[in-house]
């Protein structure tokens, strides 16, 4: 706690307040109040982050900023928050974005406009509580609740196939959820009545239990990450998404599932993890290529980025399950570099799509000799998913592929063709958009980049760049807390 | 015993009904456009029925009427939860039964005689009483139903209501019969200590417990004995259906588990065997069928029937936890109906009954606010967090855990995914889909501060659940006596 405040809560309810005020300016007369009251909210929740960053101690793995009240007694189960390296840059993450989704959507939205801000708002406080919670019932509060926001936000102002979509996404994520919350309820049996995630991690296990509640945890996380062969809610959910929406599932909501691997499946069924590590990795093998060629064929652009979404998302759980510090920091850094990299894609083609309504490649061409400043900015983040070094993207894909030829060569074999398939299905994207004549009419009329869009471009660049250049700021927050995970996993928690 | 001692804890019973004696008279003086005085008395009625029951209360359990009659903690709790539950229906109906005609001295009558007979019923410790209770509320109930005489549905409705009700009833008399004759009394506690010490006749007793669990199971409206409740559900005027979608539940409860665990609690092992494949058909029917309905008062019907069956989990795990969790379902469950039902009536208008799922088509654009309130019912409902559902599915679910279950626990949480989905396709209508018509939503200022209380209470129990999860739990345990 830095002066007594509680910093977690504060990044956590200061946008739940501001999405209630939003939503409080009521129908699209007051659109104006509530994007500025939006903006108001972001901007302050990103502020409220900042001191998680600036009064870190890098040297210890054991959570910070604790902070433990009773909540139902009845059940043991506390208000309990604290963050540790891992979980702490995801809120800054977080809280970032719902400035530049904000942001992005100022004029874009149209319709209901306090709604769409709220349910916003509201969903980066659930997610920064998904980061911070220590008790699991709170976790899985913030994990169920922020479903419900982003069910609107598809439904609502999604594309076309949107109510087909956002069900698919609800009922996917919702079934992993259920079966997860069997395991907690287990667990709290097993370790006699606690539900702190931290007692979790310490409770001796069984291993045919420990099997079970890896496999309903994976089932929770693996929907939300989303492992092949759960992942078919993304690509239809990101595809009817508006931008923002995308922007969050791509940004977070898929971190949300990843960071569950790492607080819950490793810690508390390392036995079960390392018997159960070689389905894994084949899954996010099969993530990496498979889906790489999927991403290859795709005529929708949205469709494309939401396919290589996953298949880089195959490297964060590879590296997770190889279970050496390379492949888990690596994991870590290509979960946030790719928060921005496909942040940023989802961002581009927002910018696209809201000029000329259409996602399909083949309606576009020769955007470069009207939109010079976009195709710049477009071929970076271009460039950082096809994992060029000097970007973001660059450092956690290497660090997976070192970790994985230490555990087993056809490993980091297999991995390695991502980055041509990377560079062929982004480049192969980006030069029938982008070059070439201009394709039609509708190409023709179209205008660069404004104030708003070049401001948050330039914001994702310089970050994408800047932790490609200098990630040791980054890897040093992690550091601590991953090796004591790494500890924690190689300790078998059988009953003796 | 002296008579004042065995008075006193059936005073708020005396009370009720003298006032509804006193206001089935009054009523026959007033002219229809002074009804509103015979409301205000129901609930000032109410009102004084609280009153009575908080000052009557006293620790532990008190028996009265040679033990036909007991008072404890849960008895309490149930009885002031059933006031607020028929305050809660009568203010919901008042305006719906206004615009067809039904808001009469008979059914604020009825409904205090049924109210009347869930109290008796809350109480009981006798199978003569339970019985008595039992009778009073249904027969009420039926002709509740068949008030709206010029209406065929509701009629049939009131038919099959009646007919298969009487049938239940007369399976549970046959049951409590043969339990009368393998043990000898018809007294609870009697009936524990007899079975506890071996009973000679145990086929007898075994086929008691048959007649009995399936007479039970009909009241509860589980599977297989489900058959009337979507149709009765849908024939009934909303009002009715609000009315008995709700209160009587905690009723059943009460009856359940007074017989079950008071009574036969020797037996525990046979009817929690019963109870599992009663709740898992439930829950699996229940929630396919629900998804077929384009009615929305049918859709209820099977959602409650997956309710009752889900409530019917914590009383297999038995225990404080287990009875406590389905209490507390109980509860739960009663508030969410109260709301859902209560918004059917909020949008139903003079000669139009929002009773389809179209009918909630664009709600949002109609009125974000209701649309929002409707939005956490049906979270609640299907037991996403932070609304008040979850706890309900998770204390259950843990009472379900605990005694090593833990399969039917997946089961169960695998039937509320399909259940999730058909009250998210509520929230679907009303926020992505265009309102089919743009009549502007008129009602009361009071309804309208109900529903908002009634939602808004949903989500803040749902975030702060602990109070009345305690007050089920220590209300089980000390009038169940269980340690």
């Amino acid at each position: 706690m830095i002066f007594g405040l509680p910093v977690i809560s504060i990044t956590i309810w200061l946008p739940i307040i501001f999405g209630i005020l939003v939503l409080a300016t009521g129908d699209d007369k007051n659109a104006p109040l509530a994007r500025l009251l939006a903006l108001v909210g972001s901007v302050l929740g990103f502020l409220v982050t900042l001191p998680l960053y600036i009064g870190f101690d890098t040297t210890t793995s054991s959570m910070q900023f604790v902070e433990h009240h009773g909540w139902i007694t009845r059940f043991n189960i506390n208000y309990y928050l604290g963050v540790d390296g891992i979980s702490m840059l995801f809120i800054l993450l977080n809280s970032f974005f719902t400035v530049i989704v904000v942001i992005a959507g100022w004029r874009v939205i149209e319709k209901r406009v306090s709604q769409y801000m709220a349910a916003f708002l509201l969903m980066s406080g659930m997610i920064n509580g998904v980061f911070g919670a220590l008790d699991s019932i709170l976790f899985y509060v913030f994990w169920e609740a922020m479903l419900v926001p982003m069910f609107i936000i598809i439904g609502v102002w999604g594309g076309p196939n949107r109510i087909y979509a956002t069900m698919k996404f609800f009922l996917y994520t919702l079934l992993g959820s259920l079966l997860m919350l069997v395991a907690l309820i287990y667990l709290y049996n097993l370790t006699g009545g606690s539900f702190s995630i931290l007692d979790f991690h310490q409770v001796a296990i069984p291993m045919t239990a420990q099997i079970l509640i890896f496999i309903a945890f994976f089932f929770a996380f693996a929907v939300k990450v989303p492992m092949f062969p759960v992942h078919t809610w993304l690509p239809d959910a990101h595809v009817e998404a508006p931008t923002g929406g995308s922007v969050i599932l791509a940004a977070l909501m898929l971190k949300v599932g990843a960071y569950g691997f790492l607080r819950f499946s490793m810690p508390i069924t390392p036995d079960a993890s390392h018997q159960l590590a070689g389905v894994m990795i084949a899954l996010s093998l099969i993530a990496i290529v498979y889906i790489g060629l999927v991403a290859l064929m795709q005529t929708d652009m949205k469709k494309l980025v939401a396919y290589s979404s996953i298949s880089h998302m195959g490297f964060v759980t590879m590296g997770l399950f190889i279970f050496n510090a390379y492949g888990m920091e690596g994991a870590l850094l290509q979960m946030i570099s790719h928060g921005f990299v496909a942040g940023a894609l989802f961002l581009c083609i927002g910018v696209l799509y809201d000029r000329m309504h259409s996602r399909n490649i083949a309606d576009y061409g020769g955007v470069a000799n009207k939109m010079p400043v976009f195709a710049a900015f477009f071929m970076l983040f271009a460039m950082a998913n096809s994992g060029l070094p000097g970007t973001s993207a660059f450092v956690g894909e290497f660090m997976v592929i070192m970790g994985a030829i230490k555990v087993n060569f056809w490993y980091a074999f297999a991995a390695g063709t991502t980055l041509i398939f990377g560079a062929a299905y982004t480049l192969w994207l980006y030069k029938r958009v982008i070059f070439g004549k201009v394709a039609n009419q509708h190409v023709e009329e179209l205008t660069d980049l404004n104030a708003r869009e070049v401001l948050i471009m330039s914001l994702l660049a310089v970050l994408v760049i800047g932790m490609g250049v200098y990630p040791l700021p980054l890897s040093e927050i992690l550091h601590a807390s991953v090796n004591d995970l790494l500890v924690h996993v190689a300790h078998s928690k059988l009953p003796l | 015993m002296n008579l004042l001692a065995n008075l006193i804890p059936v005073s708020a019973e005396i009370f009720l009904l003298v006032m509804v004696c006193f206001i089935l008279i009054a009523d026959l003086m007033l002219t229809q456009s002074s009804k509103l005085f015979t409301y205000l008395l129901v609930q000032l009625t109410l009102l004084g029925c609280s009153i009575i029951t908080v000052g009557t209360h006293e620790h532990g359990v008190t028996y009265a009427f040679n033990n036909m009659y007991v008072d404890d903690l849960m008895s309490d709790v149930l009885k002031m939860l059933s006031y607020l539950g028929m305050s809660m229906v009568l203010v919901y109906s008042r305006q719906y039964l206004m615009l067809r005609g039904l808001f009469t001295g008979e059914f604020m009558v009825l409904a205090l005689f049924a109210l009347l007979g869930m109290n008796v019923m809350i109480s009981a410790n006798h199978f003569l009483t339970l019985y008595l209770g039992l009778e009073l509320l249904s027969l009420s109930l039926y002709a509740m139903v068949a008030l709206q005489r010029d209406s065929a549905i509701a009629t049939e409705a009131a038919m099959k209501y009646f007919v298969l009700g009487a049938l239940a009833s007369g399976l549970l008399l046959y049951g409590m019969s043969m339990l009368y004759g393998a043990t000898g009394s018809l007294e609870l506690g009697v009936i524990s200590d007899a079975i506890n010490q071996g009973v000679q006749n145990k086929s007898l007793l075994a086929f008691g417990l048959v007649f009995i669990v399936s007479g039970l199971a009909f009241k509860l409206g589980v599977v297989p004995f489900h058959m009337w409740v979507p149709d009765v559900y849908h024939g009934a005027p909303t009002a009715m259906t609000l009315l008995i979608g709700s209160v009587p539940k905690l009723a059943a409860f009460a009856f359940t588990v007074r017989i079950l665990v008071e009574g036969l609690q020797g037996l525990e092992h046979d009817w929690s065997s019963m109870l599992i494949i009663l709740a898992i058909a439930s829950m699996a029917l229940g929630n396919l069928a629900a998804i077929a309905q384009t009615n929305l008062k049918r859709m209820f019907a099977y959602s409650t029937i997956t309710h009752m069956g889900f409530m019917l989990l914590g009383l297999i795990s038995g225990g404080i936890e287990g009875y406590g969790s389905a209490m507390f379902y109980t509860v739960v469950y009663m508030l969410m109906s109260l709301g859902a039902f209560g918004m059917i009536m909020l949008l139903s208008r003079a000669g139009f009954e929002a009773d389809t799922l179209n009918d909630f088509k664009g709600l949002n654009q109609r009125s974000p606010w209701l649309a929002f309130i409707m939005m956490l019912l049906m979270l609640s409902m299907a037991g996403i967090p932070p609304t008040v559902g979850f706890y309900a599915k998770f204390s259950v679910l843990n009472a379900i855990v605990q005694t090593g279950h833990t399969w039917l626990a997946i089961v169960a949480v695998l039937f509320s995914l399909i259940g999730a989905f058909y009250y998210l396709r509520i929230i679907k209508l009303m926020y992505f889909d265009a309102p089919e018509s743009h009549e502007p939503i008129v009602y009361g200022s009071d309804t309208g501060l109900l529903i908002s209380l009634n939602g808004l209470g949903v989500l803040f129990l749902g975030l702060m659940p602990g109070t009345l999860m305690s007050i089920c739990a220590v209300s089980v345990q000390q009038s169940l006596l269980l340690y």
